[in-house]
């Protein structure tokens, strides 16, 4: 047959690559600043803008979709035009792709800078940017689908099978869990609330973890791993078994993140089971990785890519025998709102996916640039550092986390809290919060090592950007089927048939946790007692999402003694009915604040302290690390959306009264008036419309509703059939 | 709690179809070739071998 003549396409691969390693180092930098922060409070700078609230979320989305987003489309764009042997499908689709990429994560970070989020982790981006991401992403499937058609290569290569699966995954998750009212340009509500938001929330966020940082590394470990050993993958069988039951299993195992939290009994054995199952394709994954290196490991030696991949990998294998082990139910009392559960997403993201990426750089930039890597010793410096800067991370985070359980949960012989007051708990792991600067330090040492190497690399080496090559044009083999084909191959052959398999794998599991939670109401029981914020605590409600309060602080009392003793009665899923989205946390870096608000309880404190508290928390607290918010004090509540936010809740289904939303504004100048006046006595002058007055009132309102212990609990449920059903 | 039912049902459905596909998979032979595709992507640079690799009928 002819041989087509055709040409890669090199300068994508290129563009991507250096965007990695650009914003690879943005955000490493920004981790090493926020761990600062953790550990000195003055690395807040006293500013809005840099205070850990905001910072947060600009490192986990920079490390998730900057650095690690933009190694996958190298990856991606690479691989597939060789393994498929066609051009990537449209140039112009290529370049949107890659700039609207761009264009997403400065837009992120500016954003997430402001203050403008949706504080859902991972999903932090507001409705207008949400649309953008999801228009970009069909850009790339759109692109990676039309060169699966016009491939020259009969057989679709495992790799690429992970990729589609990202694909359509993503796609899945980003849309579900972006359901969102806006009420302007940068603000919306969740249409989910409470549980079921936070049910919906971690199913994006477990499944983000296994669609952006698993399932296209995998397939990236399935192409550069064989090509940087020059050994066929260990089993092409297990290949296709532990894809198939990876990308069924994952779907069902987000609410382990919510274990002991308000959410229904069976969502949460569903999760955990799922979990102890993901062991098996997770491993298999792992296994057919160190076993293709099976009588190659004199390559190891010699080569720092192919160390990067083996450790990689290696973290792989931790790291899924680590998830579903702190999926159990006694593991996750200990790890779950501790430090422990950094530590684990920091040796997946440090040493699987920063891996499993260095391997790739240190093996694809050479080649692409025609030429050998500037210095295997440098590439070998930036290996032994990176790795052990990884065990500086981990090491100290897990004995963190462990101590600040035990001190958390010990009583005194008369039975009561050996350490009542949070921050002791926290001072005495600061030390560790001061090593995790230093493995931080390490890592961005060993990758802007990384990068001198590559620029000189690139620099002594030359690329082409459209490189030749030939292959013969793909018969179709349609109606002339071989009698033996496989399903497989049958698939295989039509992606787009291949791609409906995947989806509805996806769909089925993603269909099962959502449609039950979301219209079956009795999974949430309604407590009477339970009423709508009013328009002051709604503000201050927004503000608390504005500045990541959430980062550090839950708002969930899990039912255990020494949580209950600490912070008052254990949360019901009744209470967060109001709640779009939902604030419940993930990590105490501070106390819980799900009842600040209920006048008799241990979290309570009145309006005065709150103020100073805010102005100057090192005042109140010499020991403590949240950052001041003085600005509270001089920032007003923009009244003009107030009207439009109580209309949107009610569309939400918020039981404000009919008309409520005009005297939206009058109702909250009553309050803020009742709060200043208070301050007042307590000789604080201050604007009844400031910041300072909504938070305050938010935080009054918080878990009050509940009289613990006095009153029984009056749960409803609506509709009654659904109860005689089961019984 | 009708919601067990529908959980229960989804499942099994769920997993009946891939329990189907795996059976048609294997005795369609499904894992005959476990060793050209791992081995082809190792010379995905060489123009001039990548013909004969293509064309193989089993």
């Amino acid at each position: 047959m002819e041989n087509q003549k055709f040409y890669y396409d090199n300068k994508i691969v290129k563009l991507f690559i250096l965007a990695t390693i650009i914003w690879g180092v943005v955000a490493v930098l920004v981790g090493v600043l926020i761990a600062m922060q953790l550990a000195f409070p003055a690395f807040n700078f006293g500013l809005e803008y840099t205070s850990f609230g905001r910072v947060r979320p600009i490192h986990t989305n920079a490390v998730i979709f900057a650095f690690v987003g933009n190694a996958i489309f190298a990856g991606v764009y690479y691989s597939m035009q060789k393994l498929l042997k066609a051009r990537m499908f449209s140039d112009v689709l290529s370049k949107v792709h890659f700039w609207g990429w761009q264009l997403i994560i400065v837009l992120a970070a500016v954003t997430f800078a402001l203050g403008i989020t949706t504080s859902k982790e991972y999903a932090e981006l507001e409705w207008p940017i949400d649309i953008l991401v999801a228009v970009i992403w069909v850009v790339f499937g759109w692109n990676m689908i039309g060169t699966i058609v016009k491939r020259r290569v009969q057989h679709i290569y495992a790799a690429i099978w992970w990729y589609l699966a990202t694909f359509l995954g993503i796609a899945i998750l980003h849309i579900v869990n972006s359901f969102e009212l806006p009420i302007s340009l940068f603000k919306s509500y969740s249409i989910y609330a409470g549980a079921q938001d936070a049910v919906v929330q971690w199913w994006y966020g477990h499944n983000a973890v296994a669609f952006f940082l698993t399932t296209p590394f995998l397939g990236l470990m399935y192409y550069f791993l064989p090509k940087a050993a020059n050994r066929p993958i260990y089993s092409y069988r297990l290949s296709i078994i532990h894809f198939w039951s990876l990308i069924f299993l994952y779907m069902w195992a987000g609410p382990h993140h919510l274990l002991y939290q308000a959410l229904p009994e069976w969502v949460q054995a569903l999760g955990v089971t799922f979990s102890i199952m993901l062991i098996a394709p997770s491993w298999g994954g792992m296994i057919n990785g160190l076993l293709t290196l099976r009588g190659a490991w004199d390559r190891v030696r010699d080569s720092a890519a192919l160390k990067f991949l083996v450790v990689a990998v290696t973290a792989y294998g931790l790291s899924t025998f680590e998830g579903p082990m702190m999926s159990l139910r006694n593991v996750n009392m200990i790890t779950h709102f501790t430090d422990w559960t950094i530590a684990h997403t920091h040796i997946a993201g440090m040493a699987w996916n920063g891996g499993i990426v260095f391997g790739m750089l240190y093996f694809l930039v050479p080649k692409l640039f025609r030429t050998k890597i500037y210095s295997e010793k440098l590439a070998n410096a930036h290996f032994w550092i990176a790795t052990l800067s990884i065990l500086v991370y981990a090491i100290p985070l897990y004995w963190s986390a462990v101590t600040q359980w035990l001190m958390l949960k010990e009583y005194t012989p008369e039975g009561f809290l050996a350490y009542p007051i949070f921050l002791e708990t926290l001072t005495q792991i600061l030390p560790m919060y001061t090593l995790r600067i230093i493995s931080g330090v390490m890592f961005l040492t060993g990758f802007l090592l990384m990068v001198y190497n590559m620029f000189k690399t690139m620099a002594a080496g030359e690329m082409e950007a459209n490189e030749a090559s030939e292959a013969p044009a793909l018969v179709l083999q349609g109606a002339r089927n071989p009698v033996k084909e496989t399903v497989h191959r049958w698939m295989e052959r039509r992606a787009v048939r291949f791609s409906i398999w995947v989806f509805v794998a996806l769909f089925i599991g993603g269909a099962v946790q959502i449609i039950p939670m979301v219209f079956i109401k009795s999974n949430v029981p309604t407590i009477a007692a339970v009423t709508p914020y009013t328009p002051l605590e709604l503000e201050g409600r927004d503000i608390y999402i504005k500045e990541g309060c959430y980062t550090c602080h839950s708002q969930q009392i899990r039912p255990f003694r020494w949580e209950t003793d600490r912070y008052g009665e254990y949360s019901k899923i009744g209470e967060f009915v109001y709640d779009h989205p939902y604030l419940w946390g993930s990590r105490r870096t501070g106390p819980d604040l799900a009842r600040t608000g209920y006048v008799n309880g241990p979290m309570y404190k009145n309006a005065a302290w709150h103020y100073q508290h805010f102005m100057d928390p090192q005042a109140m607290n010499e020991k403590s690390i949240m950052p001041r918010y003085d600005w509270f004090a001089r920032r007003k509540v923009n009244l003009d959306m107030t009207p439009a936010k109580i209309r949107a809740m009610q569309t939400l289904g918020v039981p404000y009264p009919e008309g409520f939303d005009e005297e939206a504004v009058d109702d909250l100048i009553w309050q803020a008036e009742q709060i200043a006046a208070d301050l007042k006595n307590s000789g604080i002058d201050i604007e009844p419309t400031s910041h300072m007055v909504a938070m305050i009132a938010y935080l009054h309102k918080l878990g009050g509703d509940i009289e613990t212990q006095a009153t029984p609990i009056i749960e409803e449920t609506p509709n009654t059939e659904n109860h005689e059903a089961g019984e | 709690m009708n919601i067990f039912y529908l959980l229960i049902g989804v499942s099994l459905f769920a997993a009946l179809i891939f329990l189907a596909a795996f059976i048609w998979a294997v005795r369609n032979g499904q894992f005959d070739d476990q060793e050209t595709p791992a081995r082809r992507i190792l010379f995905d640079d060489d123009v001039i071998e990548e013909k004969e690799a293509d064309t193989r009928i089993e």
